[in-house]
């Protein structure tokens, strides 16, 4: 057996392209941090009603978020990259979930649990924010009443798949900034 | 039954002292249930202090939009020693509906009137701090009032047509 040339791959269970040889592979940077990146997520859970219930059989040992590199919940949003917003949010609680997540790092993402912080589910009514995308920009959402832990770990992969593919200038790019001038977040 | 004899002794106490002021007075669910007269609603309720009916369970605001008198503020009382209950109910026309506080004389009245004022728009004369307790300081209009819509005003996505209007 021969080792002499580099080959072109597609590792497809990591989506990492590049070039590979014996002992080394070379990829591009944004690659290689998209894959650091989306194997160790750090997520914030910010569960307000029984989506949290279900969020917490997905974080235990039968469903295991840890497979995916998230055990490490972080109770702090400063050293968190994932806002998991679960549960209905109440029109007063709104300035409180704009402020974690400014407090979020760049890059930061949310994902939305359930119908009520994805639209406001069953409850239209004075007291509800109709979707939490009415204050924050959202990700991913995840449809249910509430999702089984499935569709939770389903949502976090999708996840996974952005923060993988992201480009490092995305944070930079006039859209993002005209996105979250949208919202009125700097 | 003791109990029943004892409560109905206070009905007499009270039907004596303020015969004018009681509009009605009945029974429900072997609880006495009196409407007083707006003016005297906090008189009647030291008395009642007085008597012994040391405890406000709950006081909160009515919306009736068909009636003769719209709003109303309904009191629970207890009498902890002898377990005694009474409810008290006012009403008034008056717009806004204004209610002589009463947290002078029950503390507890304090975040009790503050959410008739927050659901209702109910005044209480004598509150030390009435402003909003459970609403976003934001919110506009009186939710619990039957005229405020029931479906939040600011969402997009629902089509009439499919809901029949």
């Amino acid at each position: 057996m021969e080792n002499t040339g580099t080959t072109a791959v597609q590792r497809s269970y990591t989506n990492l392209q590049g070039y590979e040889g014996p002992g080394f592979m070379a990829t591009t940077l944004d690659k290689a941090v998209g894959l650091a990146r989306k194997n160790s997520i750090w997520p914030l859970p910010f569960a307000t009603s029984c989506c949290g219930i279900e969020f917490m059989a997905t974080m235990a040992s039968h469903y295991d978020l840890a497979r995916f590199g998230s055990e490490r919940l972080s109770f702090s949003p400063r050293q968190a990259d994932l806002l998991m917003v679960m549960g209905t949010i109440a029109k007063k609680m709104g300035p409180v979930l704009r402020q974690v997540y400014e407090q979020m790092a760049e890059p930061r993402w949310v994902l939305s649990v359930g119908a009520c912080a994805s639209s406001g589910g069953i409850f239209d009514t004075y007291s509800v924010l109709q979707g939490i995308d009415r204050i924050i920009p959202v990700d991913v959402y995840v449809p249910g009443c509430p999702p089984r832990p499935e569709q939770i770990l389903d949502g976090v992969m999708k996840i996974q798949e952005l923060v993988g593919n992201e480009s490092l200038r995305r944070r930079n790019s006039a859209e993002y900034k005209e996105l979250l001038a949208s919202y009125g977040i700097q | 039954m003791f109990q029943t004899i004892e409560i109905a002794d206070f009905e007499n106490l009270l039907k004596e002292k303020f015969s004018d002021k009681i509009l009605s007075a009945e029974t429900h669910y072997d609880v006495s249930v009196a409407t007083i007269e707006h003016h005297s609603i906090k008189d009647v309720i030291v008395f009642l202090k007085e008597q012994g009916f040391t405890f406000l369970t709950s006081c909160h605001g009515m919306h009736f939009p068909d009636a003769k008198e719209k709003f109303g503020m309904v009191y629970h009382l207890h009498d902890m020693p002898r377990n005694l209950r009474i409810r008290l109910k006012t009403f008034t026309n008056h717009e806004p509906p204004t209610f002589p506080s009463l947290t002078d004389i029950f503390p507890s009245a304090n975040w009790m009137e503050r959410e008739a004022y927050d659901f209702f728009g109910f005044k209480f004369t004598g509150h030390p701090d009435l402003r909003r307790i459970l609403n976003m300081d934001s919110l506009e209009g009186w939710p619990m009032r039957k005229e405020f819509p029931l479906e939040d005003q600011a969402r997009f996505d629902k089509d009439d047509k499919m809901f029949g209007r």
